[in-house]
């Protein structure tokens, strides 16, 4: 049971960030958090209310 | 500084269980949208397989002759007929397992795909071994994708938030002659007190995530009992299977079912490392003045429900301590049994680790987002409900609880804050690459791994500590046992594996 709407453009992998993205960033400006909250924003599932309702799971160990 | 003791290395292993999850609504074809009809099971059955194709390795009988799950550390044996169905794990069930060239264990258990590690002796190859499978996990996932046309997810995660969880279990290998009611007054405090070490974090509390609010593990609420022998349900924090996997009368494997599924390759670290000395410090005598919680289920729920790291739980003498009181009262009785007994290099690094975390903690936990899961999570989750103006009940925050623990690196939440260069890490992806197929040189996966890759065809059958091989269509099978864990290391069969052209002549080299 998983009816949740995925954004197609992120399967493709050119809104990610390519995995050496420079590391060195001023540890103090929030900005860069909010920078951050930005590039996430990009690749969380975009509906919210249905992905959470669809993760399911069995119970195991 | 006395001379180390002649100390028998710790063998310890991992085991995850990963949640599955089929995505993507829009479908080509009545048979992709049929597929939202297969079981869990059987979709976590698809990963298993598809790596199998990928790596090209069959599907490998599990040998259970020395598997005992009903067998209780106190001493006694549950019968069958009373044990639940999913305490028969040593029953075959037709699903995949695969016995991997890097002498780990992969297959369904129950309705999620397990990967456990093989057995490695310190905490940094566990956490090595430990990343190697998320490895496995992401290309199983990307091939069954690619193979049935839909996109299959998997988390480490350790709850759905609806009431179902799963574990990530650590074993460690012990002295059959510890006493068992040692280890578990002397180990409860410790990992009732260890989740703001090791904790994930989470959205919601209770099992069902009824409450709002954040906490700092995954696994503390589906915690129900002090001691026992379920892993599924009613689960106790010591547990209490006695299926050692080595010679039993040597050995006892403590089952340790309290853990969260981290990211953090440092928390890993850290939950292995810190477990590893304070069952040394038992194993060796134990510590004085252990404190005896008067709750200690209530006291692992009070304790992660709290992040500001304030709460308290009584002890039996009236007391009242923190999380960070009890760790600090465990780390240190480990510290005066290292002074007394001599520590190891990576020893004084945990100690050293364990340490500066409980001195950020106490100080300000955000300190902590560059190396513990629950820290970074509630930062991230913190800041969107700020400017968001979400309030706890938004599905956005659950749903960023569930992305962090995506396995994929282009959705992981984790991974986002690992590559803007948030949190610490332990190992380059070459070694971690290099891992998912070359086994741990100290112990018996050696062997089993070399086995996998040298010789796969010529065996039937594996498990922790047996390889069974059919030497060729005309013999019957020939079961090598393998009960110590540190035989079978690369110093010792090294030479002999490399110079066997198969498997018969393996044996003849071995003697047997």
């Amino acid at each position: 049971m998983s009816e949740q709407t995925h954004g197609r453009r992120h399967d493709e992998g050119e809104d990610v960030p390519p995995p050496e993205a420079p590391a060195e960033k001023s540890q103090t400006a929030s900005d860069d958090f909010d920078e951050l909250l930005d590039e996430i924003d990009s690749v969380l599932e975009s509906n919210a209310e249905e992905f959470v309702r669809s993760f399911v799971q069995k119970g195991g160990q | 500084m006395p001379e180390p003791e002649q100390v028998t290395p710790t063998v310890l292993g991992l085991e995850t269980e990963y949640g599955i999850l089929l995505a993507d609504q829009a479908c080509a074809s009545p048979v992709q949208d049929g597929l939202d009809a297969l079981h869990p099971m059987h979709l976590s059955n698809a990963v298993i397989r598809t790596y199998g194709e990928l790596v090209r390795q069959h599907s490998t009988g599990w040998d259970y002759q020395t598997e005992s799950p009903l067998n209780d550390q106190r001493g006694f044996e549950v019968p069958r007929g009373k044990a639940l169905a999913d305490q028969l794990t040593d029953v075959e069930n037709g699903l995949a397992n695969l016995v991997l060239t890097n002498g780990a264990r992969l297959y369904v258990d129950h309705a999620h795909p397990e990967y456990a590690t093989p057995e490695v002796t310190g905490p940094r190859d566990a956490v090595l071994w430990d990343r190697a499978g998320d490895l496995v996990m992401l290309q199983g996932a990307r091939a069954a994708s690619r193979l049935l046309g839909r996109q299959v997810r998997l988390y480490k995660n350790n709850t759905d938030g609806k009431g179902a969880s799963y574990g990530t279990h650590e074993n460690y290998l012990l002295s059959r002659s510890t006493p068992f009611h040692r280890v578990v007054v002397q180990l409860t405090p410790f990992l009732v007190s260890r989740g703001v070490l090791v904790g994930a974090g989470r959205v919601g509390r209770g099992q069902s995530s009824e409450l709002p609010g954040f906490q700092i593990t995954q696994r503390a609420d589906f915690f129900e009992a002090e001691v026992g022998l379920e892993t599924t349900v009613n689960r106790p924090i010591v547990n209490t299977r006695d299926e050692p996997h080595a010679d039993a009368s040597r050995h006892r494997r403590l089952h340790v079912i309290t853990g969260d599924a981290n990211q953090s390759e440092y928390a890993t670290w850290l939950k292995v490392g810190t477990a590893s000395l304070v069952l040394r410090l038992v194993e060796s005598g134990g510590w004085r003045d252990v404190p005896a919680l008067v709750d200690p289920v209530r006291a692992m729920h009070v304790l992660s429900h709290d992040p500001s790291l304030r709460a308290t739980v009584a002890l039996e003498d009236g007391r009242e301590l923190t999380a960070l009181d009890l760790q600090h009262r465990v780390l240190s009785a480990v510290r005066e049994h290292l002074a007394r007994h001599g520590a190891g290099p990576e020893d004084e690094e945990v100690v050293a680790a364990w340490q500066q975390v409980l001195d950020d903690l106490a100080v300000d936990p955000a300190r902590c987002a560059d190396r513990l899961d629950w820290v970074a999570k509630q930062q991230l989750v913190e800041r969107y409900r700020e400017r968001d103006g979400l309030g706890w009940d938004a599905p956005k925050l659950a749903l960023l609880d569930l992305q962090y623990a995506d396995i994929d690196p282009e959705r992981s939440l984790y991974h986002a804050l690992r590559r803007a260069g948030r949190v610490r890490t332990l190992l380059d992806d070459a070694e971690v690459e290099r891992a998912r197929t070359e086994p741990p040189t100290d112990t018996r996966a050696f062997f089993r791994g070399r086995c996998m890759s040298r010789f796969a065809d010529q065996v039937v059958a594996a498990s922790w500590d047996s390889v069974i091989f059919q030497l060729d269509r005309h013999r019957s099978w020939v079961r090598l046992p393998m009960a110590d864990p540190l035989r079978g290391t690369r110093a010792a069969v090294g030479d002999l594996l490399d110079r066997a052209g198969d498997a018969a002549e393996l044996l003849d080299l071995l003697g047997s």
